[in-house]
């Protein structure tokens, strides 16, 4: 059997990421590892975040506050520091997982729009008390003093091992996402999806599901934080902003929601559509919001969404 | 202890932010309701508003005449943006509704910083109306009142439109049965046409009114209309009256939150500490408000659909 599309296109852009460094080294411009590892890292925030809102139906509009979590405490533990990336880095994780676990539980209890509403309110509840924390930097943000220190394994303010770092953990969490999918847990979470009281009726407890999942994507989205403080070696309230967690959606959407593939696909192009476009004009997003409105309208599924449509086209003919 | 004075004047100012909230809240829990549309870009329109009087104001030096213009203006920009884009997303599923509306919201910021550029616009007072009453010697600045004043015949011409008249009773029909209303043959799409584009007319009556207070800025409108959701989620999406208690309840919070926190937290917490907490506790007070009141209640206040 011939590798789906969807195979070949993640092949082709995995491939591509690889050899950006060699590119950068080359060319001799170094804003394209720049721009790469802000793609993947961004990539991972769409990765986790299509794992609830593809698979689970869950559309939270904040999801973003979970990179801007995972990030402060990086900044917060590096300005007491606290460098040790073997402390800093699950101190993190975990604190996602627990503002995860508590914004989902509140949430989840309510559903569609609520839902929309509710998590967009939860995560811009924690923009502004990032603009509150005088003593972390408040709205101006918090520069960091150093990158994560892992004591000689690899050197993070070493750019292209900071981009291969980003790569490898990438791939990981599309192994992680893949792997979920398709195991019984996923299952249960797309079940909910389309039928929530059908999965009840045949004795699934969807909320403690729906929650689990809730929490493995605030998570993944912490590790989009940490990357994205080590990144940046900054973090600011601004991460937390709701029109961040629109940028995620987006990413999502254009890609192609609820295929494994697409969030990837997204960000990337998101990210190069934001270059070319603000390359063409100060006023970039004058082209990019009607180009919005035209996905929305006209473009449902996303790229992947149209290479697989046009695949099954073909195979129907054959 | 707390000033009463203090008290009462922030009370004041908490009743006409209410107030604000409550202009822009009104026309997106219609057309929520009603049309089951997740408009993020009614924040848009607000500002839009803002502009739009403020320019004419300045220009013209009628502070009149620039909400005079604005809210036609808004309107048929409202009715347009229905027309050509919403309406094609009634049958859609809220976050096609929610990309494309935020669509809308990067399009207009950034028209407004191309045609009025980065900077904000301060919007002068015509001069009668930048005068204080003096109520128990406390200060009452009359343009706030007017603002007060103006909102409530707001909220008493919406309730008689919605109960007592024939479009109403058509508005309040379509929102508990739309195809049954098409059905009995009223042009249905024409109802919510209406309906978005009095939305759209006061989310303008509110910006152009916040102009003298804030001054109009890129961006103004995002911030209001997260406390404008909050608003309309507590009230209970759809309902009229929803919103009137709900917008006056976080008007209140908010500016209470604001300006006491600091000396309650001190009741009980060493006073530096106190003051670093508050400020944090106080912009993340009505976010928690909203939050009690979804687990308690999820459907709202005042759910405008019962049974």
């Amino acid at each position: 059997m011939l590798p789906s599309r969807e195979t070949i296109v993640v092949i082709i852009t995995f491939a591509l990421l690889a050899i950006v460094p060699f590119i950068a080294s080359i060319t001799e411009v170094p804003f394209y590892l720049d721009l790469g590892r802000r793609m993947m890292i961004l990539a991972i925030g769409a990765l986790s975040l299509n794992l609830i809102m593809g698979y689970g139906g869950m559309i939270s509009f904040g999801h973003a506050v979970f990179v801007g979590i995972g990030a402060y405490v990086i900044g917060i533990c590096t300005e007491h520091e606290l460098v040790n990336g073997f402390i800093q880095w699950p101190l993190a994780l975990l604190a996602c997982a627990v503002f995860a676990f508590i914004f989902g539980a509140i949430s989840l209890r309510t559903r569609g729009v609520y839902f929309i509403m509710i998590t967009l309110a939860l995560a811009q509840m924690m923009y502004f008390l990032g603009v509150s924390l005088d003593r972390y930097g408040g709205d101006d943000g918090l520069p960091l003093a150093e990158t994560s220190d892992f004591s000689g394994l690899i050197d993070l303010s070493e750019k292209s091992s900071l981009y291969y770092l980003i790569f490898v953990l990438l791939l990981l969490c599309l192994w992680i996402c893949k792997r979920l999918i398709n195991s019984r847990f996923g299952m249960v979470i797309q079940g909910a999806r389309s039928n929530e009281a059908r999965m009840q009726a045949i004795g699934f407890p969807t909320y403690r599901y729906q929650l689990t999942a809730f929490v493995i994507a605030g998570v993944m989205a912490g590790l989009a934080g940490i990357l994205l403080a080590n990144h940046t070696e900054f973090v600011n309230p601004d991460m937390m902003h709701w029109t961040r967690s629109g940028d995620l959606i987006i990413m999502v959407l254009l890609g192609g929601m609820g295929s494994l593939a697409g969030p990837i696909v997204g960000a990337l192009v998101f990210i190069l559509l934001e270059e070319a476009l603000s390359g063409i004009t100060e006023y970039w997003q004058l082209i990019f919001g009607p180009f919005l409105i035209l996905v929305v309208l006209f473009a449902r599924g996303g790229l992947l969404g149209f290479l697989e449509k046009r695949q099954s086209s073909e195979d129907d003919d054959g | 202890m707390v000033d009463p004075h203090l008290l009462f004047e922030q009370l004041f100012n908490g009743v006409q932010y209410g107030i604000l909230l409550f202009l822009l809240a009104a026309g997106l829990t219609l057309v929520f309701g009603i049309m089951d549309l997740m408009n993020l870009a009614h924040g848009s329109l607000y500002m839009l508003g803002a502009y739009i009087a403020a320019t004419v104001a300045l220009a013209t030096d009628s502070f009149l005449l620039g909400i005079a213009v604005a809210l036609p203006a808004t309107l048929i920009v409202g009715i347009f943006l229905e027309v050509v884009v919403l309406r094609k997303l009634y049958d859609r599923g809220h976050l096609d509704q929610v990309l494309a509306t935020f669509g809308m919201i990067l399009f207009f910021n950034e028209l407004v910083r191309l045609i009025w550029g980065p900077a904000g616009i301060e919007v002068p007072l015509p001069s009668v109306l930048n005068q204080s009453l003096t109520l128990f010697s406390i200060p009452l600045p009359i343009y706030r009142i007017l603002v007060i004043g103006v909102g409530l015949a707001v909220a008493a011409f919406l309730y008689i439109l919605v109960v007592k008249t024939k479009v109403g009773m058509l508005i309040r029909a379509g929102a508990s049965n739309r195809e049954m209303v098409g059905a009995l043959g009223i042009d249905i799409k024409k109802i919510f046409t209406l309906v978005f584009g009095l939305g759209a007319a006061l989310a303008a009556l509110a910006g152009a009114m916040a102009g003298p207070i804030f001054a109009a800025t890129i961006g103004m409108g995002e911030n209001i209309l997260i406390q404008v959701l909050v608003v309309i989620v507590i009230g209970g999406i759809g309902s009229i009256r929803g919103a009137f208690v709900g917008a006056l309840m976080i008007g209140v919070i908010e500016i209470l939150g604001r300006s006491f926190l600091d000396d309650l937290f001190k009741l009980f917490l060493p006073v530096n500490a106190a003051e670093t907490a508050a400020p944090a506790a106080a912009s993340m007070l009505i976010y928690i408000l909203m939050a009690l009141v979804l687990f308690f209640r999820p459907q709202g206040l005042f759910p405008a659909r019962s049974g």
